[in-house]
């Protein structure tokens, strides 16, 4: 099991690599001079020039991949062009920004989806189960802005609940927080909890075929201890599976939710970036969201060798 | 005064998309009085499994009950309420499925499995339960069983999980035990010891069961009384002895003639003359084999030992063994689908390629391989008439009109309708499906045919079926067959030769007559007793005989020295069967048997047949104590 | 059954017709769909329809500036004649004609990128399977790495860097999703390369080819048709998000995805019945795409999951 395990955090690190390499491909893809962009139109040809020496520019890219590479693995993450402060610095405080969010809505999603999820499945077929069912495709269906336009609207114009833009600032008191957090985080729970609440009714649906549970009924054991103790067992793999990939979902739903919202999160510093077309900050936003979606797909592949029983308890 | 379990006027439908019902189980009526074993046989399709279910008031998803009773003391347990039925099921019945390595949740510790309807219901507390289910693994001669609750389900065999399943259902000490083909999956020596368990166990516990099975020989060791189904109708029922003895419908009859014989020489028909050339049509030498790549010129897992197999022209050799003893993948290194690790195999005296990848044209068509499993060897996207004219256009390049009467001719050679050239595979019957099967190795036109387990998954009126066809293909083809099995009599009918295999070595061969003949070697002594005979008795009877003793009380141990049977032999020489490799000796002309006894030795313990001659200590002293 | 007892058996033959093997295939089944599915089936060859002639059968034209006053109420009428049904938006252009018009884009443009995708996904995807060794392991490793970056943010960097014409947009979408397909192709693939069949097919001698098209390519069929519905919603979803953002499908040309966002702030105002401009749009999105998972969701149904419901009674 270990050798299983050990083989998957590999393949891993692998992915990242390559990850890496589409990242710096497709930054370096960017139409028009590096230098040029950076530097502006009223640059003279000796001060393109010297940028281009200074940040490497005029070596080979594979030179530049390496040199990148390795300012990257040494947390190195270079300059930005507007301003000139360093990445790490803009980074920080937009990171901690972004997990405080995205760990909010892991934790508060997480156990509400499983706990529907199991709930749809004990009762298959009721409203319950055909309420969640139909709710959770609407909204997989769904475009994210749409809910979080509608949440706007709803909340924000039409009750006056809470604000549309979420302003945090470290200055703000716990309240204050709350509520600028609340809009992104609803929306956000909303988004993710839909598709788990599926995939984990799903996936005990699909464990309920087996004769292992028709044999549980035969032992006439009740249907809430079959689906808690005899289902849920063996559906741990697979949910584990479903939780982490829809959190790094989170990712691109970030995305969305912070440009909407403004939140001053990873994501709109990156979609800024975008826009101002600063290469090296871009890159290191992308290293990052990348990085994370690759450990959490990760995790959940070494969860579900856990998980398996089989694997745990060897012969 | 009732019995215990009165069926009456059972019905079952299933409906179709419209909602128009389709009758299974068309009225049926039967009792089962206390401490009774009431057998139910019929094939795949008469609804045995579906009644036996019916008696916890259970049936599968998409079928319902129209109509009719059970009555358990006299009262309908169909019309009761769900939470009563739901407290019937695992405490008044119990139900053992036919495969209990699906049946075990694979999750959940085997104690917790076994006694969670105990406790669930009430009748016991956690740790009675838990000291009942190890009298019971006790009772039902398990190993270990002071530690066996703690393990998982995978971490034992499946003739032990399919006894342990036997322990989940007499926990809580049921009134009826509802078996459902429990010893189908298993093999012979492994079935003889279940199914001496569970008799002991069902006498000594005084409940009374349903035994549905679709072999007459299982059920006269087991049932009191029978009950014969077709198509969800009962055709014929009464006590064992009369109908096994004196069966008046014509359908008994049937079933009566499908069961099969006690393997002895000269049960079979060989080969004709007319084909009878005597040379050498495949020949594999000193051929190991096996899987997980080649490390030091040996497989990582070997499968196969030093074989070396000869198959005349036009003959049938039989390849029999338990399962995992190697003989499917013999024939599949022979078709180049398993590259050999070692040794070489011989076509008409040319040396094959080991991988089939480098094998010309001519040599794949003149080799085929004929699958278990029907069902997921013919593509289900493809017609019968291409699965069929793909092999002729393949190797002879005909077309058109001409590969359609290639088809039909294939068609009527396996007894199928012409017209099943536009249907699909799924909508052919089990055993249909197994000729078009056939029938496609043959439009390669074939020098010999190498068929896995080919019977296997058929009931039994079908697969005697497919081997009369198999017999008329011989004798009309002169194809050469490899026939493997894992059922010695059905090997013994059909082949002209028989290899035994035995933990991936080659443990005696020859002409079937002599194989079949004394003097055996013990491993084929010992699956020569484990056939179920149709008469009451034959399992107390066998049960008696030497080689049962050591012999099924134990598990195939893959050795890399001595004899691989060393631990289940009962004339095994202490110190010599255990290190050396035993020698092979010929007692006559192409008869080989590999052993460190000598002839004379192997017939008088065929003679003196109480004689223990291995030094073991009788298994299990301790079944007294459970009463 | 009285008149088989009365029958003695002659011979062989006649045992036959009387005891014919029971059939164990289950009856064919034709596919129905419940109501849910059949009212999925007629939203989505509506919208299907709408792609192919909502120029035509739009009253006015996408980009037609009709009235003086911008977010009219739907009913509304237009000076120079005729009705704004659905009202008007931000640009005093006919909200229904726009969406009508916009199937074109929204539906087509999403479809022709899935069908790309799925013409990358699968021949990568199959080829994997059957391949192997080195073949499989190389197309993975890239594909998990495409997986691994997020959908939008592939998009975004695609985009941004290249423009947002209606072909790159199909590219990047076609690219980003054939990952995904390309995963479950090869999944199939594999599932399909271990039947007997496949190895009866190899053991004959036949092609690479062969085996791809007549063994392995029919019998995935089926459930990755399942999958180009799921993969359709998640393309529209994609796109519109993208013009949402404004990097997507640029003015004039009317796609629901910017429609939604070009007429955002009329919400702000509400005034009136000016606060449905959005809504249309993002309805015709959530229509289609809901329309689409109905039919997904009743199939899948159909083919086991039915089953599984059943089970506890």
């Amino acid at each position: 099991m270990q050798r299983m395990v050990f083989q998957r955090i590999l393949i891993g690190f692998v992915t990242l690599w390559v990850v890496s390499v589409l990242v710096f491909l497709m930054t370096n893809a960017l139409p028009g001079d590096v230098a040029q962009i950076v530097l502006g139109q009223s640059a003279t040809p000796e001060s393109l020039a010297a940028y281009r020496a200074e940040r490497g520019l005029d070596q080979p890219l594979l030179f530049q991949y390496f040199s990148w590479l390795g300012n990257m693995l040494t947390g190195d993450l270079g300059v930005s062009k507007a301003g000139g402060a360093t990445i790490s610095s803009l980074i920080s405080g937009r990171l901690g920004n972004t997990m405080f969010l995205a760990a909010l809505v892991a934790l508060i999603s997480v156990p509400l989806s499983v706990a529907l999820g199991l709930l749809a499945a004990m009762y298959p077929g009721t409203w319950i189960d055909r309420t969640l069912t139909f709710g959770t495709l609407a909204l997989i269906s769904v475009p994210d802005f749409f809910i979080a336009t509608f949440s706007v609207l709803f909340l924000a114009v039409y009750l006056g609940w809470l604000p549309a833009i979420a302003n945090v600032a470290p200055e703000n008191t716990f309240w204050e927080m709350a509520r600028g957090i609340a809009m992104p985080l609803i929306v956000l729970v909303i988004v993710v909890a839909a598709q788990m609440i599926r995939m984990t009714r799903a996936g005990i649906l699909n464990v309920m075929n087996s004769p292992y549970i028709e044999m549980a009924i035969l032992k006439g054991v009740r249907r809430k201890r079959i689906i808690l103790r005899h289902a849920f067992f063996n559906t741990i793999g697979p949910i584990v599976n479903v939780i982490a990939l829809n959190l790094a979902y989170l990712v691109s739903g970030v995305v969305i939710v912070e440009t909407i919202f403004s939140y001053p999160g990873l994501a709109k510093l990156m979609i800024d970036g975008v826009q101002t077309r600063d290469l090296p900050l871009v890159q290191a936003c992308a290293m990052i969201f990348c990085g994370t979606y690759v450990i959490l797909i990760i995790l959940a592949d070494v969860a579900a060798i856990l998980a398996n029983p089989r694997l745990r308890n060897p012969k | 005064m009732s019995d215990l379990f009165e069926i009456d006027n059972l019905q079952i439908q299933a409906r179709k998309e419209d909602g128009t019902p389709i009758p299974i189980v068309k009225g049926v009526s039967f009792n089962v009085k206390a401490g009774e074993v009431v057998a139910l046989i019929g094939e795949s399709g008469s609804g045995k499994s579906t009644i036996s279910m019916a008696t916890m008031a259970y049936c599968r998803p998409g079928l319902e009950f129209p109509g009719g009773e059970v009555r358990l003391h006299g009262k309908d347990v169909l019309s009761m309420d769900p939470q009563d039925q739901r407290k019937l099921r695992g405490n008044n019945v119990a139900y053992l499925a036919q495969s209990a390595a699906a049946t075990f949740n694979p999750a959940i510790t085997i104690g917790e499995q076994v006694t969670e309807a105990a406790v669930l219901h009430g009748t016991m507390t956690q740790e009675e339960a838990d000291k009942r289910a190890v009298e019971l693994y006790h009772a039902l001669e398990l190993p270990d069983p002071d530690r066996l609750g703690r393990r998982y389900p995978h971490q034992v065999s499946g003739g032990q999980l399919q006894r342990l399943m036997a322990a989940m259902a007499l926990v809580s000490g049921p009134d009826l035990l509802v078996l459902d083909e429990p010893t189908t999956a298993l093999d012979v020596t492994t079935q003889i010891e279940v199914l001496k368990a569970f008799k002991k166990v069902i006498r000594d516990e005084g409940s009374a069961a349903i035994y549905v099975t679709h072999d007459l020989a299982v059920v006269a060791q087991v049932a009191d009384h029978i009950v014969v189904l077709y198509s969800g109708e009962i055709q014929e029922q009464g006590p064992t002895e009369k109908i096994i003895t004196n069966p008046t419908h014509p359908y008994t009859k049937r079933l009566m003639a499908a069961v099969k014989p006690t393997p002895v020489a000269g049960m079979g028909e060989l080969v004709d003359d007319a084909f009878d050339r005597d040379e050498a049509n495949v020949e594999v030498r000193n051929m190991t084999a096996g899987y997980g790549g080649i490390v030091n010129g040996k497989p990582v897992i070997t499968v196969l030992r030093d074989i070396n197999v000869k198959i005349k022209n036009s003959h049938v050799v039989g390849v029999i063994g338990e399962s995992g003893c190697g003989k499917s993948t013999l024939a599949r290194v022979i078709a180049g689908l398993l590259p050999a690790a070692k040794g070489e195999i011989y076509l008409d005296g040319t040396k094959l390629e080991a991988d089939l990848k480098n094998r010309s044209k001519e040599e794949l068509q003149k080799v085929q391989f004929v699958y278990q499993m029907a069902d997921t060897a013919l593509n289900p996207r493809q017609l019968i008439g291409d699965i069929l004219g793909r092999p002729i256009e393949f190797y002879q390049g005909i077309k058109g009109s001409q590969r359609r009467e290639e088809v039909a001719n294939l068609l009527r050679m396996v007894e199928l309708p012409v017209e099943f050239e536009s249907r699909y595979p799924s909508e052919l019957s089990g055993g249909q499906k197994q000729r078009v099967n056939m029938a496609r190795a043959l439009a390669a036109k074939p020098e010999i045919m190498l068929c896995d387990e080919v019977t296997s998954a058929l009931d039994s009126i079908v697969s005697s079926n497919v081997i009369k066809l198999l017999q008329k293909l011989r004798d009309q083809t002169g194809v050469s067959f490899v026939f493997i099995s894992h059922d010695l009599s059905t090997v013994g009918s059909f082949a002209d030769e028989i290899v035994v295999l035995y933990a991936g070595r080659v443990v005696e061969q020859g002409p079937v007559d002599e194989v079949l003949a004394p003097p055996y070697h013990p491993y084929t002594r010992l699956l020569i007793s484990s056939v179920p005979e149709l008469r009451v008795g034959w399992l107390e009877d066998t049960m008696q005989k030497r080689e049962m003793a050591v012999g099924i009380a134990r598990g195939v141990e893959i050795t890399e020295r001595g004899c691989p049977f060393y631990n289940r032999c009962p004339i095994a020489i202490d110190d010599v069967c255990d290190v050396e490799i035993p020698p092979t000796i010929e007692p006559h002309k192409d008869h080989f048997i590999t052993c460190h006894r000598s002839m004379e030795d192997i017939e008088a313990a065929e003679a003196a047949p109480q004689q223990i001659l291995h030094g073991f200590e009788k298994a299990a002293p301790d079944n007294e104590k459970v009463a | 059954m009285t008149d088989m007892t009365q029958n003695e058996i002659q011979d062989d033959a006649q045992e036959k017709t009387i005891y014919d093997e029971l059939p164990d295939a289950p009856p064919k089944k034709t596919l129905k769909l419940s109501w849910t599915g059949k009212l999925g089936v007629i939203v989505v060859a509506f919208w299907a329809l709408m792609a192919l002639i909502g120029p035509w059968v739009a009253p006015f034209d996408q980009a037609e500036i009709l009235d003086m006053d911008s977010y009219l109420p739907p009913g509304a009428e237009i000076d120079g004649g005729g009705t704004h049904w659905l009202g008007s938006d931000n640009n005093e252009r006919d909200t229904l004609s726009r969406i009508l018009w916009g199937a074109r884009m929204t539906v087509g443009i999403s479809f022709v990128a899935t069908l790309l995708a799925y013409l990358l996904g699968v021949t990568a995807g199959i080829a994997a399977a059957v391949k192997k060794g080195w073949t499989d392991m190389i197309l993975s490793r890239i594909n998990d790495a495409i997986l691994s970056l997020p959908t939008i943010m592939l998009g975004l960097l695609i985009v941004v860097a290249l423009g947002s014409s209606i072909p790159i947009l199909i590219g990047t979408a076609a690219v980003i999703y054939a990952s995904s397909v390309f995963r479950i192709a090869r999944a199939y693939g594999q599932e399909i390369m271990v039947m007997d069949y496949v190895e009866s097919a190899q053991a004959r001698g036949e092609t690479i080819w062969w085996i791809i098209f007549r063994e392995v390519l029919p019998n995935a069929a089926m459930p990755l048709a399942t999958d180009f519905g799921l993969r359709l919603v998640f393309v529209v979803l994609f796109i519109s998000s993208l013009s949402f953002l404004g990097l997507g499908i640029q003015p004039p040309n009317a796609d629901w995805g910017s429609m939604v966002r070009e007429s955002l702030e009329a919400m702000q105002f509400a005034e009136g019945m000016g606060a449905w401009a959005p809504i249309w749009p993002a309805l015709a999105i959530a229509s289609f795409t809901i329309a689409i998972n109905l039919i997904v969701d009743d199939i899948s149904a159909k083919s086991g999951g039915d089953l599984a419901k059943k089970m506890i009674s």
